[in-house]
């Protein structure tokens, strides 16, 4: 592949659980950090439940706007269910990044909050993802605003630096993070 | 204006916008329904048409009438649209009239994989191929402009992942300016009998070589690279995969696929010692540049099918003729969602074991287990003719069992024709129509229609058309209008009376999209649909 220094990210899960969305945020956060990013996926059947996937790729000079096969370097998966079918979209060093990475999020008691939080997963998991890439978090906070209506803002923007700065903090602990690895 | 990250169709529409469009008109389908949709989002005059072929009709009047038209469809589109595309070639345009036509190789989401640059050749209209969104943008303004200059349709052909790829899209500084509309009568120009489609036919054959030998056309070549081991002719998003996979190759960009330049690709091909055509679908451009005398190597045959990527390229480039990995597990496959009405209809129709000529949109999923309760599945509106056609030629008992069905939007589409081929032609035992108003086009992701009674932004219409009415103004008598979700036993019943009369019956099972109503309270503010 040419440049070394592109990132290739996927995304995947489930029509209608926010894939797309998620993917715009990340596109949009490296954009607006400055590199030049292609973003691609394949929609049009996913409202009933079809699985989705989206690749972010970014960096110095990207041509496809399609992640190769076993190249990804992240991961990011919003139901467990979909991890099988993805794997082999990883790289070898590649990090898998799963809902088991936010448990924060499923432990609210309250079932009006506990609903709130699990739309919240995507966010929560490109939070786990920011704490590995160089991207400013000014860029995410933008790119969230930018991405999702404003009535949900504040919540996403919470759970987005409480995900980061969690994630940040068992990096630094485990030298790995709780995204997990690859075996 | 700044940058932007946009999809191909994003820019498509931006394109639209900035190049004064002043009607943007089509029917939806996956990849290219959301040109249109951004396109009004943008403030753009934009509106669905029943189906393709009026879609391209009302965009030529538009270009007859000295303004800027845009009409989208996916490429299956353009065989709907095809009768009006063949003489708009003749008769030509006053202003821009641009085609923007989404292919999908490897069909993502479509019954066929077939290549719309076939059209371009056989109707002689001139043909651009974006290979990302900034050259959707760019292209878009050029076809354009092309079309306006050679006085010709432009088909802007468009593929999964050039409409749905995001990447940064820098607009022009100026918009263009919207020509003032005017009517200039041109009888032998514009009215198609023999004596004036004679010399039409000679003056579009003029016109396409003169584009094909135009300077002008100069924005749509890009070269990079030195070497003269390895050339590369490629076009749309091919060009992207081949910088990725050969990134030491000379590169000759080709954006105008018909008529292609063959003088720049001549002179390429000369200066390799090795040149390889890549293209997306079928061996097109390879066959016109071999056509041309020029000495060059394409893709092997199992290449023509399925999308291309970096990886398959590689394969193609370095003659890997081995077989292709076989593609993982697939994850789930789509299904109708839990509370669609759907459900119930193709549960009677199974316990009913009829013989259902079906038709394109969310309910051909009723194909699909537990159901299976579809037989057939063409092309939009084929259910009611080919459906018709079994009637005719079954022995009775089996003719008896024939039901056709057909979803709202696909019913306004094409299914019209078919009803009216029913009342006319009516098989022996009779025929049962059966129309599943979800009052939404599901399929494509909720797009109004005329009989929703919404207009594309989903503000209300004038008018709604009332399949009802139709039948009855048809001469069909027994018409019949049930909510399946409420009760699927009353919609049992009258199937089955159907059935047993013998005569022409349409029932009309109707019961909103339950996707579309939680889109349609958000969007009218009574409600909030999901958030992230
Ligand atoms: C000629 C043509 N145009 C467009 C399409 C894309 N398409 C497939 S089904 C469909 C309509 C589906 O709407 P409807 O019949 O109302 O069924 P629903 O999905 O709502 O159940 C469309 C637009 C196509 N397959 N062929
Ligand atoms: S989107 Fe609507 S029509 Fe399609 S499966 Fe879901 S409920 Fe049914």
């Amino acid at each position: 592949m040419s440049g070394g220094t592109v990132t290739s990210v996927v995304i995947a899960g489930l029509g209608g659980q926010g894939i797309v969305t998620a993917s715009d945020i990340l596109a949009e956060a490296a954009f607006r950090a400055g590199h030049e990013v292609k973003k691609s996926e394949i929609h049009g059947m996913s409202q009933r439940g079809g699985s989705v996937s989206s690749d972010v790729r970014f960096g110095g000079r990207v041509h496809s706007p399609m992640v190769p096969l076993g190249a990804a370097d992240y991961l990011i998966i919003s139901e467990s269910t979909q991890v099988a079918p993805n794997r082999h979209r990883l790289a070898p060093h590649g990090r898998l990044i799963t809902p088991a990475a936010v448990p924060q999020l499923f432990n609210e008691e309250d079932p009006r909050r506990a609903a709130q939080a699990a739309k919240m997963v995507n966010v929560a998991l490109l939070a786990v993802l920011s704490a590995h890439l160089e991207l400013p978090e000014g860029c995410w906070l933008a790119a969230i605003r930018a991405t999702l209506p404003e009535r949900l803002h504040a919540m996403n923007e919470r759970v987005f630096r409480q995900a980061r700065g969690l994630e940040t903090i068992f990096a630094s602990l485990t030298g790995g993070g709780r995204g997990g690895r690859a075996q | 204006m700044a940058t932007q990250l946009l999809t191909g169709n994003e820019a498509v529409a931006q394109a639209a916008l900035d190049g004064a469009v002043s009607l943007g008109t089509g029917y939806p389908g996956t990849p290219s329904t959301e040109i249109l949709e951004r396109f009004d989002a943008l403030g753009g005059r934009a509106q669905w048409a029943p189906n393709e072929k009026v879609a391209l009709e009302v965009g030529l009047g538009v270009a007859f009438a000295n303004a800027r038209a845009l009409v989208t469809m996916k490429h299956v589109g353009l065989n709907v649209a095809a009768d009006p595309l063949f003489s708009a070639t003749h008769t030509g345009v006053a202003q821009g009239l641009v085609i923007a036509v989404a292919d999908d190789p490897g069909m993502h989401s479509s019954q066929n994989e077939q290549d719309t640059r076939h059209y371009a050749e056989a109707a002689g209209a001139p043909l651009l191929e974006p290979g990302d969104a900034q050259q959707a943008y760019d292209y878009t303004l050029q076809a354009l402009e092309l079309s306006a200059r050679y006085q010709l349709p432009v088909i802007l052909r468009m593929t999964t992942r050039v409409c749905h790829s995001k990447s940064p899209v820098r607009p022009r500084e100026a918009r263009m300016e919207a020509p003032a509309p005017r009517y200039e009568r041109d009888i032998p120009g514009r009215v198609m009998i023999p004596a004036y489609a004679r010399p039409a036919h000679e003056r579009l054959r003029e016109r396409l070589e003169a584009l094909a030998g135009d300077q002008a056309p100069a924005a749509l070549l890009r070269e990079e690279g030195t070497s003269t081991a390895l050339g590369i002719v490629a076009s749309g998003v091919a060009a992207a995969h081949a910088r990725e996979a050969a990134p030491e190759a000379r590169l000759l960009e080709v954006g105008m696929s018909y008529p292609a330049p063959m003088g720049p690709i001549r002179a390429f091909a000369e200066q390799v010692e090795r040149c390889v055509v890549l293209e997306e679908g079928d061996p097109y451009l390879y066959r016109a540049v071999r056509a041309a005398g020029i000495e060059v190597e394409g893709k092997p045959e199992p290449f023509r099918c399925g999308e291309l990527t970096a990886d398959r390229v590689r394969r193609i480039l370095e003659r890997d003729g081995r077989p292709e990995p076989a593609p993982e597990a697939a994850g789930e496959p789509p299904r109708l969602c839990a509370d669609c009405s759907h459900r119930r209809v193709f549960q009677v129709l199974s316990r009913l074991e009829c013989i259902v000529s079906g038709d394109i949109g969310c309910y051909t999923l009723g194909v699909m287990p537990p159901f299976e309760a579809m037989d057939t599945c063409v092309c939009m509106g084929a259910s009611v003719s080919v459906g018709l056609g079994l009637r005719h030629a079954l022995p009775a008992e089996q003719a008896r069992r024939v039901v056709s069905v057909i979803g709202d939007s696909t019913f306004v589409h094409t299914g019209i024709n078919g009803l009216v081929e029913m009342a006319y032609n009516p098989p022996n035992t009779g025929h049962v129509l059966l129309i599943l108003d979800n009052d939404t086009t599901a399929m494509t992701g909720l797009q109004e229609h005329p009989g929703t009674g919404r207009r594309l932004d989903h503000r209300p219409a004038e008018r709604k058309l009332r399949y009802e009415a139709l039948a009855l103004a048809m001469g069909i008598t027994n018409v019949h209008t049930v909510d399946p979700a409420e009760s699927a036993e009353e919609l049992e019943r009258l199937v089955r009376d159907c059935l047993a009369s013998e005569e022409l019956a349409v029932i009309v099972a109707r019961h909103p999209c339950s996707l579309a109503s939680r889109r349609l309270a958000a969007f009218q503010g009574e409600g909030e649909s999901s958030g992230s």
